[in-house]
C-alpha cells in the first residue's frame, strides 16, 4: 500500500505571537514553526500500517519554517520518501488554497491512502483533510483514533463521536483520513538517527503547481483577545455562594 | 556491590548486577522490557564502589536506554518531552531561548551578556537551564549574580545563546542529542574570551570536566561555584556581615561529591558565614544519598514513584530532619525544588528550610532583595 502523509507546519506557541503591521497576519520575524500535533499522529499511524502490512510511506510538506527538519525526522522515523513543495508565497496560503495545491500533486502520485491530521492550531475547524478529499473526489473520514488494513482495497477506521461514542467504518481505497490520534503515541526518534538522515537521505523538492486558489474566508482584522469586563468575585460560605450563583443565573434568564 | 549499593535496586525488576548477568547471557531484550533502565538516577554509587571499575552509570545505563530508544520502545511521556524540548529549544522545559534571561530582571544587579560586552571577561558564568527557567531555581541564579557582583568578579553570561550542557541528556542515553549539544556549546565557548567558566550546576560541571574532554580531546577551564568562591575567600569573607544564627546541615550532591571529591569547599563556605554551626547528617560525603534528580531523574519521577512509592528526595529530607538542623544547605539547582517538594509531600513543610549555599552567602552579605522574575 502506498501511503502519503501530509505534514503541516504550524506556529510554535513557545514564542509570543505578534501581529504584523498589516493587521491581518502574524508577524513572522520571530515565528518558528513546528509539526502540527495531529499530523505527528498521522505519520505514526502510517508507520504502524507500514510495519504491519508493508508498503511505502511518503511524507509531504509545504515549505514553511522548519519543514525540512520535520521531513528529515519523518525519514529517520521510517518514512521511505520525503517531498517538499517549494514556491510558497511568503504570507503562506489559506487552507483551501493549500489543499488545492497538495491535491494537484497527490492526483499525479495517486497514493492508495492519504493521511493527515484532522485539525491544526491554525485549522481548528479541520478544513484541510476534508477539502483535500473533496478536491480529489475521494471518500473521507475524520477524527480517527486507529486505522487498520485487514483486507485488500479498504481500510477499517475507528472514529470518535461526541458523547464517548465510537464507530468502526470500512472505507474503500483510495481515501483521505483525518487522523486525531494514532493507536500509540508518536515514537521517539533518537537525534543520532535524524543527524544520520540529514547526511544520508535526500528530500525531493517539487515546485508547487499553480492552481486557481478557490475563494476562501478573508481576514479583515487579526487581534489579541480583548479582556472582557472585570470578573465579579463572590464571597461567603459555599452555600451562600451557591445561592448567589443561582440568583445570577436566574436574573440572566439562564435557568428557570 | 552495585546491586547492594543502588538506592533504587529494591524497586528494579533486575538490580544492576542482575542486569549485567542477563546481558552477559545475551538477554538484552529481557532487560529492555524491565523497569530497571528507567529507575537509575545517575547517583554514581555503584560506579564509585565497583571493585571492577565498571562504568555502570556513565556507560551501561545510557547504553540500555539508547537501545530501548533505537528499538522504538515507548518512552515515559515526561522523559520523551524533555528530550524533544532539549533538541528543539536547547532546554528541557520547552521554553523560548529568548526568555533565557528573564530571571535576571529580579537580580537587582546588572547581569552582563558576553556578546554585548565585546571584551574578554574573567569568568564566563554558565547559568544552565533550571536556574534560568525554573521559578525556584531562578532565586539561586539571582543570589549568585548578587554575590559575584558584590565581590567585584568580572563576569558575564551567554544569555539567549546559551544551551543545555546536556549531562542529563547524555545519561538519559541520548548520545546523538548530547553530541549535537557538545558541538554547539564548543562553538560558543570558542567564540568568546574568558579566563575560566563557572557554573552553579554540578551536572554541567560533571560533563564539562569529565565528558567534554573525552569527546573533544580538549580541556575546559571550568569550576563549580563552591570551588570558585572558596578560592576567593579573601574577597568574600569581608562581605559576610549579617549573622545567620542557625544549625545547618549540608547535602553532598553526587556530581560534586562522589564524582569530584569536592567535600571541603562547600563546608568552608558555610563555616565562613558568621553564626552558622554546621552539623552532619547520616550518609554524607561519598555515602550521601542522591536527591533522585540526576541523569533524567527529573523527568522520571512518575515512573520511579510507580515502582518505588517514594522519591529519594523524600528519604533524604528525613536524614536532614534527623539532625535537628534549621537549614538544609545545597549546591545544586535540582535539590532546592526537590527537597522543598519532598518536605511538603512527607508532611514536613516548615520543619527545615532549604537554601542553596549561595543564597546563604547572599543573605549574609546583605545583598539580598531579589524576587522571582
Ligand atoms: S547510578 Fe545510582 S541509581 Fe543508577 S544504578 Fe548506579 S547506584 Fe543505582
Amino acid at each position: 500500500m502506498n501511503i502519503a502523509v501530509l505534514l503541516s507546519m504550524v506556529p510554535d506557541l513557545v514564542e509570543e505571537l505578534e501581529i504584523a503591521p498589516s493587521g491581518v497576519a502574524l508577524d513572522t520575524q520571530w515565528l518558528r514553526y513546528l509539526l502540527s500535533e495531529s499530523d505527528d499522529h498521522a505519520l505514526e499511524q502510517a508507520l504502524l500500517l507500514k510495519e504491519r502490512y508493508g508498503g511505502k510511506v511518503t511524507a509531504l510538506a509545504l515549505d514553511r519554517g522548519e519543514a525540512e527538519e520535520a521531513l528529515y525526522t519523518a525519514l529517520a522515523r521510517g518514512a521511505d520518501e520525503a517531498v517538499k513543495l517549494t514556491g510558497i508565497p511568503e504570507e503562506g496560503w489559506g487552507k483551501r488554497a493549500a489543499a488545492a495545491v497538495v491535491g494537484a500533486v497527490l492526483k499525479e502520485s495517486a497514493p492508495d491512502l492519504i493521511l493527515t491530521g484532522v485539525q491544526a492550531i491554525d485549522d481548528m475547524d479541520g478544513h484541510m483533510a476534508g477539502a483535500l478529499a473533496g478536491i480529489l473526489g475521494l471518500p473521507f473520514v475524520g477524527v480517527t483514533r486507529s486505522v487498520d488494513a485487514p483486507g485488500a482495497g479498504k481500510v477499517l477506521v475507528q472514529k470518535e463521536y461526541p458523547g464517548g461514542m465510537a464507530a468502526e467504518i470500512e472505507v474503500d481505497l483510495p481515501a483521505v483520513i483525518g487522523v486525531l490520534s494514532a493507536p500509540q503515541p508518536p515514537r521517539y526518534v533518537p537525534v543520532a538517527r535524524i543527524r544520520e538522515a540529514r547526511k544520508t537521505r535526500t528530500i525531493s523538492e517539487r515546485e508547487a503547481p499553480s492552481v486557481a486558489a478557490p475563494e476562501g474566508l478573508v481576514i479583515r482584522r487579526l487581534f489579541k483577545p480583548e479582556p472582557a469586563e472585570r470578573a465579579e468575585m463572590l464571597d461567603g460560605t459555599p452555600e451562600e455562594m451557591a445561592r448567589q450563583i443561582v440568583t445570577i443565573l436566574e436574573n440572566r434568564g439562564l435557568v428557570r | 556491590m552495585c546491586g547492594g549499593s543502588c538506592p533504587l535496586a529494591f524497586a528494579m525488576e533486575y538490580t544492576p548486577r542482575h542486569s549485567i548477568y542477563l546481558l552477559k547471557e545475551g538477554l538484552l531484550d529481557q532487560v529492555l522490557k524491565s523497569n530497571t533502565l528507567w529507575l537509575c538516577v545517575s547517583c554514581y554509587n555503584c560506579t564509585s564502589r565497583c571493585p571492577s571499575g565498571l562504568k555502570i552509570t556513565d556507560v551501561l545505563f545510557p547504553a540500555l536506554r539508547d537501545a530501548a530508544m533505537s528499538a522504538g520502545h515507548t518512552l515515559p511521556a515526561e522523559f520523551k518531552k524533555a528530550l524533544d524540548n532539549t533538541y528543539r529549544y536547547g532546554n528541557s522545559f520547552g521554553e523560548a531561548p529568548r526568555k533565557r534571561m528573564d530571571w535576571a530582571r529580579g537580580a537587582g544587579v546588572p547581569v552582563p551578556i558576553i556578546s554585548q560586552l565585546k571584551r574578554p571577561v574573567e569568568a564566563l558564568w554558565l547559568v544552565e537551564c533550571y536556574p534560568a527557567y525554573h521559578p525556584r531555581n531562578q532565586l539561586q541564579a539571582q543570589a549568585m549574580a548578587r554575590v559575584l557582583h558584590s565581590m567585584g568578579v568580572d563576569f558575564a553570561v551567554l544569555g539567549p545563546e546559551e544551551r543545555c550542557v546536556g549531562d542529563c541528556e547524555r545519561l538519559s542515553g541520548e548520545a546523538g542529542l548530547f553530541e549535537s549539544l557538545v558541538e554547539k556549546n564548543i562553538a560558543l565557548f570558542d567564540k568568546y574570551e574568558y579566563d575560566e567558566i563557572v557554573t552553579a550546576d554540578p551536572h554541567a560541571f560533571n560533563s564539562l570536566t569529565r565528558i567534554y574532554p573525552d569527546a573533544t580531546g580538549r580541556q575546559f577551564p571550568v569550576r563549580h561555584y563552591v570551588e570558585f568562591l572558596a578560592a576567593r575567600m579573601d574577597a568574600l569573607r569581608p562581605l559576610l556581615g549579617n549573622r545567620i544564627e542557625a544549625r545547618v546541615t549540608y547535602h553532598d550532591n553526587c556530581c560534586l561529591g562522589r564524582m569530584s571529591g569536592l567535600y571541603e569547599s562547600p563546608r568552608e563556605l558555610l563555616r565562613a558565614i558568621p553564626g552558622i554551626s554546621l552539623v552532619e547528617m547520616p550518609f554524607t560525603r561519598e555515602n550521601a544519598l542522591c536527591c533522585g534528580g540526576g541523569g533524567g531523574g527529573m523527568w522520571l519521577d512518575t515512573v520511579i514513584w510507580q515502582a518505588a512509592h517514594e522519591r529519594l528526595s523524600d528519604r533524604r529530607v528525613a536524614h536532614a530532619l534527623s539532625t535537628g538542623a534549621d537549614i538544609l544547605a545545597v549546591s545544586c539547582p535540582f535539590e532546592a525544588s526537590r527537597f522543598e517538594d519532598a518536605l511538603k509531600s512527607t508532611g514536613n513543610e516548615g520543619k527545615i528550610v532549604v537554601k542553596d549555599i549561595v543564597e546563604l552567602l547572599d543573605e549574609s552579605a546583605g545583598t539580598r532583595g531579589g524576587m522571582p522574575a
